[in-house]
């Protein structure tokens, strides 16, 4: 038997979690040092498996089998595919940028008991966070997914509602309200997603008999397995509801500002970087895959939300005061262009939809990581307290500026190319949904530059004056991001190699091939 | 009524009698009814040791003959079980009076086991500040003596105690033993009574707020005692209907099966109004004691007055051996008739899921709101009562099982969080308890993930059981209000871990007591079996599914 490279991935932060919740109160240095390697760990197996990783070979590849409930005809069931691949390779690259950002964001500010570890706690939740984001992109089993999917709520929530921002206007009291009511928001909005989606679990297995993704897949494209339509549908609409909240798209989007605006930079980091890949990521792999019909019944309106998502999103994000709220709203808006791609259903726009994952995950940690590299200086999440950072911190400005650029994808910075692909294939099919997407673009340039110009440039005030600019370990953080950004911008050919077998086999699955390029068509 | 029937019914007496030529002598297979045998011949020890022992030895006697019985009357269970008398040698015992089946046995180990953690919760000594240099209990140091009197005093200065709780213990134990195997009417009724009993008086005995807990056990033996009397009215409308108590013979003559016809009620039976009022009235009585609405009006009354220890002891056990005994009389007895039963078992299960799940949302007593989740989880395990299919039985096993080690886990560390007046379950107070006691909160917060059916906990596992099985068995509608009302439920579950963990700690909040071995060891058991049920529930699904067919 070989070695289970991907349980192994996924065992590793697991297993580190439990070993940084042990370490003694006194050592909150050693839990960090300790969360940090683990996660650069689990990034060298991640990488193992992108090289042990075919893109010509099976579409699962290191799979694993075992029996676990068999009563339950559930079983222990990994396997990636080009996307999930992919994904898994995102999650353990941004994970040591999020601990390393995070390095002073758990530190006891008052003495409490004795036993009480707010450090060991903080790490561990992001490696069991991680752990179980890993394990949802590998499980090629319905339920398997579906535990790992729901689980990962509760280190969220705790990460969340404990670890709030300790920078608000309103004093620290206000704080915590406010930090517990998003962190009750999120499980909420999550858990009902998830809960209708069990119901789903269920009646999939009442019609199918089994859990096995590749089974039912199967069974279905030889026959063996009828479902008749309207049971399809409304299961495809039990799967979907919870990607959706998870996505999220509007209008079920609601949670994730307050998420994002009340949890630490690094903790928004991993909700909308990685923990939300999960939703669109087992859109196209259980949604497309489980129930190709109900899925192309259901296009046409959620290609309609996905572009309110993209313009509604943008537009709030114009009208945001608060600079972590303003990258939440537009995460929702990029988060419409990756449910555009998907559900295209052409390859380009899945490929676009795949690699917008990846960047959009690369783009957002960079400027949400320096974003609260800035709030964490001036205590302040508002835009308005700020102004001519620029002239102080010229390091911390530049780098800002590059991490909005990319968020508006700028040529040359690797979300262009996604941005690009996924408007490509949308026009294929639906030249007027690309249309009105297209406008996402212009009005992601206004709240990008408009929020750089506000805090980066003018005259300096008087409380951003002292400003100290990026320190090393800020800059370990983000050079290696920016260098990605451009890299993938330049030459994003590593990523789409792995990415589109996978895409052709989800496109094949859902019976759907690329629309003839009109010029042929006319010959 | 006319004076020839009268003479005719004289004369058929008079010809009826014959000459008594020998008596058969009753079988009776003590073997394979030792486990309830164990624990009551253990009660009446108890009984005889609060009579001779000296008062100073008497909890620790009363103690070791509990925990002995108990543990004894487990390895017998699982003798039997082992010895095929789950499966292939399930038969009925006892002169048809006791069925000796899967389900019996299963739920006979799951309540021995829960009373094993119960008498441990009971036994905790440490917890309360020493009164007059004497460790006390959760129990009255005189129960006989009014709250706040001259004789009360002198009893907390005497250093008495009440030990009698643990053959009250020990008797309720049997009383639920025979509960869910029983075979005839009576049987079932016997057990009954036998089991509420003694928990009416546990009830009544809290050393703290006396008024509150005997207060609760009068509502709770007043409601108690009106349920039973509806269940002995509904088992004579069945005799009445089938001429028999006995399970066997009730359900042949719902299927038109019967063979010989008792001519003294070859008037009455086969009516049906008699068999669906009478099976109406039997099965108010358990759906009284499973705690399902609309008959739950006693449960957070009675679960916030008695004493935490007898909460969630009763709260587990009782739950455990009435749905057993549900299950039998709804498979068993009225397999027949389940198109009669199966809608008025849908609407109560669909008001109990979410009557309980709603109102828990405003409850800000800690114990109320578990009484009302607890009343939310019977909804949840009526959906898979109502499946009606093997799979049905064993998801229903599983759960209670699960349930019941959840349950004793999460009362055992409401005892723990104390402030001068007692046990703190008023809800503000919990606010910041995990700033306090890290390990406390964390240990409760993964009782309430387990109720709330997070995944990798028991309450998922079982919670996947009975949804799948009700799925399976068309009630798919169910299984959508089920999902719903775990929303809803969830939402109050997670309120209570939003205070221990993101609220800042009062001043004067509680205090969390160190508590002996026995409580510790009652909550570990409870966290590792809730974690263990569900990362790998497979061993117990297999046994609950081995157990899950019925003997008739």
């Amino acid at each position: 038997m070989s070695f289970p490279l991907l349980t192994a991935t996924a065992a590793l932060p697991a297993l580190g979690a439990i070993a940084t919740a042990a370490v003694p109160a006194a050592q909150r240095v050693a839990a960090k040092w300790l969360a940090l390697l683990v996660s650069l760990g689990t990034l060298v197996l991640a990488a193992v498996t992108l090289v042990r990783f075919d893109p010509g070979g099976d579409r699962y590849q290191l799979t694993e089998s075992h029996a676990w409930i068999p009563d339950f005809g559930v079983s222990y069931q990994l396997g990636v595919d080009g996307i999930g691949v992919a994904l898994v390779a995102l999650t353990a690259l941004l994970m040591p940028f999020v601990i390393l950002a995070g390095w002073h964001d758990a530190d006891p500010h008052e003495t409490g008991s004795r036993r009480w570890r707010p450090t060991q706690g903080f790490f561990a939740l992001i490696l069991a966070v991680e752990a179980m984001v890993i394990i949802s992109f590998e499980a090629t089993d319905v339920f398997l997914f579906y535990i790992f999917f729901e689980a990962m709520l509760i280190p969220m929530y705790f990460l969340i509602g404990g670890f709030g921002d300790r920078a608000h206007e309103h004093g620290d009291a206000v704080a915590a309200t406010q930090r517990s009511y998003a962190a009750v928001k999120f499980l909420l909005y999550n858990l009902v997603g998830g809960l209708i989606m069990l119901a789903a679990v269920i009646g999939l297995y009442v019609v199918a008999g089994s859990f096995s993704l590749q089974e039912i897949v199967q069974a279905r494209a030889n026959g063996s397995l009828h479902m008749a339509t309207s049971t399809e549908r409304w299961l495809f609409l039990g799967f979907f509801f919870a990607f959706a909240v998870k996505a999220p798209l509007w209008p079920l989007h609601t949670w994730l500002p307050n998420a994002m605006g009340e949890a630490t930079a690094p903790v928004a980091v991993l909700i909308t970087a990685v923990v939300d890949k999960v939703g669109t990521f087992a859109m196209l792999r259980f949604c497309l895959q489980l129930f190709p019909e109900a899925s192309k019944w259901a296009t046409p309106v959620i290609l309609v939300l996905a572009l309110i998502s993209i313009i509604y999103g943008a537009l709030l994000a114009v009208g945001q005061r608060d600079i972590k709220r303003l990258v939440a709203y537009a995460s929702i808006s990029h988060f419409g262009f990756i449910i555009l791609g998907i559900f295209a259903m052409t390859s380009q726009g899945q490929s676009g939809a795949t690699l917008y994952m990846v960047n959009h995950g690369i783009s957002t940690a960079a400027l949400m990581l320096v974003a609260g590299f800035l709030i964490s200086r001036r205590g302040s999440r508002l835009i308005a307290d700020y102004g001519g950072v620029q002239k102080v911190a010229p390091v911390l400005a530049g780098t800002f500026l590059i991490g909005g650029l990319a968020t508006l994808s700028l040529p040359g910075l690797a979300p262009f190319v996604s941005e690009f692909l996924v408007l490509v294939g949308a026009f294929e099919r639906y030249p007027a949904v690309g249309v009105v997407a297209t406008f996402g673009i212009v009005l992601a340039a206004l709240y990008t530059l408009v929020l750089y110009q506000r805090t980066m440039t003018g005259p300096v005030k008087a409380e951003v004056a002292e400003m100290p600019d990026l320190r090393v370990r800020e800059l370990l953080v983000v050079a290696p991001l920016i260098a990605l950004l451009i890299f993938l911008g330049v030459y994003p050919k590593p990523v789409t190699d792995i990415v589109n077998p996978a895409v052709k086999q989800t496109m094949s699955d859902v019976h759907k091939t690329d629309p003839q390029p009109a010029v042929e068509a006319a010959k | 009524m006319s004076a020839s029937a009268v003479h005719s019914l004289w004369t058929t007496a008079a010809t009826a009698a014959e000459p008594i030529s020998k008596i058969n002598a009753p079988k009776i297979e003590y073997g394979q009814l030792s486990p309830t045998l164990i624990v009551i011949g253990a009660a009446v020890i108890g009984v005889l040791v609060e009579a001779f022992v000296p008062r100073k030895s008497r909890y620790y006697a009363q103690v070791f003959v509990a925990v002995v019985a108990l543990a004894a009357a487990f390895a017998a269970v699982v003798a039997l079980a082992a010895g095929g008398y789950g499966t292939t040698k399930a038969h009925i015992a006892a002169m048809g009076a006791i069925a000796v089946d899967g389900p019996s046995l299963f739920l006979q180990g799951t309540i021995l086991l829960a009373g094993i953690l119960g008498v441990f919760t009971f036994a905790e000594r440490r917890l309360d500040p020493e009164a007059h240099g004497n460790r006390v209990d959760s129990f009255a140091a005189q129960a006989a003596s009014v709250p706040g009197s001259d004789s009360e005093k002198a009893a907390v200065k005497a250093g008495f105690t009440t030990t009698e709780v643990f053959p009250l213990l020990l008797f309720a134990i049997s009383g639920m033993l025979v509960f869910p195997s029983a075979n005839d009417l009576l049987t079932l009724f016997i057990a009954l009574e036998v089991f509420s009993l003694p928990l009416y008086l546990l009830c009544a005995v809290a050393r703290r707020k006396r008024l509150m807990s005997q207060e609760a056990a009068v509502k709770y033996f007043l409601l108690g005692a009106f349920a039973s009397a509806f269940t002995l009215f509904g088992i004579a409308l069945l005799y009445g209907y089938a001429g028999s108590v006995s399970y066997a013979t009730i359900a042949h003559v719902v299927d038109g099966t019967v063979t010989n016809v008792d001519p003294a009620l070859a008037g009455t039976m086969g009516n049906d109004v008699l068999l669906l009022i009478g099976m109406a009235l039997i099965v108010m009585g358990l759906l009284f004691k499973v705690g399902a609405v609309p008959f739950h009006m006693w449960t957070p009354d009675v679960y916030q007055g008695a004493p935490t220890p007898v909460t969630g002891f009763m709260a587990a056990a009782t739950k455990v051996a009435a749905f057993g005994a549900l299950l039998r009389l709804l498979y068993v007895v009225l397999p027949g008739l389940r198109w009669d039963w199966r809608p008025v078992m849908w609407a109560v299960a669909i008001v109990t899921m979410l009557g309980g799940a709603i109102v828990a949302i405003t409850q800000t007593d800690i114990k109320r709101l578990l009484a009302y989740s607890s009343i939310a989880h019977a909804g949840f395990i009526l959906a898979g009562v109502i499946a009606t299919s093997p799979d049905g039985v064993s998801s229903v096993l599983f759960y209670l099982a699960a349930y019941s080690f959840v349950t004793i886990g999460a009362f055992a560390v409401v005892t723990l969080v104390r402030d001068a007046g007692g046990e703190a379950t008023h809800l503000s107070k919990w606010a910041g308890l995990g700033r306090r006691s890290p390990l406390v909160a964390a240990v409760f917060a993964v009782f309430l993930l387990s109720f709330a059916g997070i995944p990798l906990t028991s309450g998922f596992a079982g919670k996947f059981a009975v949804f799948k099985a009700a799925a399976e068995g068309g009630a798919g509608v169910l299984v959508v209000v089920g999902v719903l009302s775990s929303a809803i439920a969830a939402f109050f579950y997670i309120r209570v871990i939003v205070l221990m963990f993101f609220s800042e700690p009062k001043p004067e909040g509680p205090t969390v007591a160190v508590p002996s071995p026995l409580t510790t060891t009652a909550i570990a058991v409870g966290v590792a079996v809730t974690l263990v049920l569900g990362v790998a529930p497979q061993y117990f699904l297999n046994l609950a599914s081995q157990a899950g067919v019925f003997v008739r």
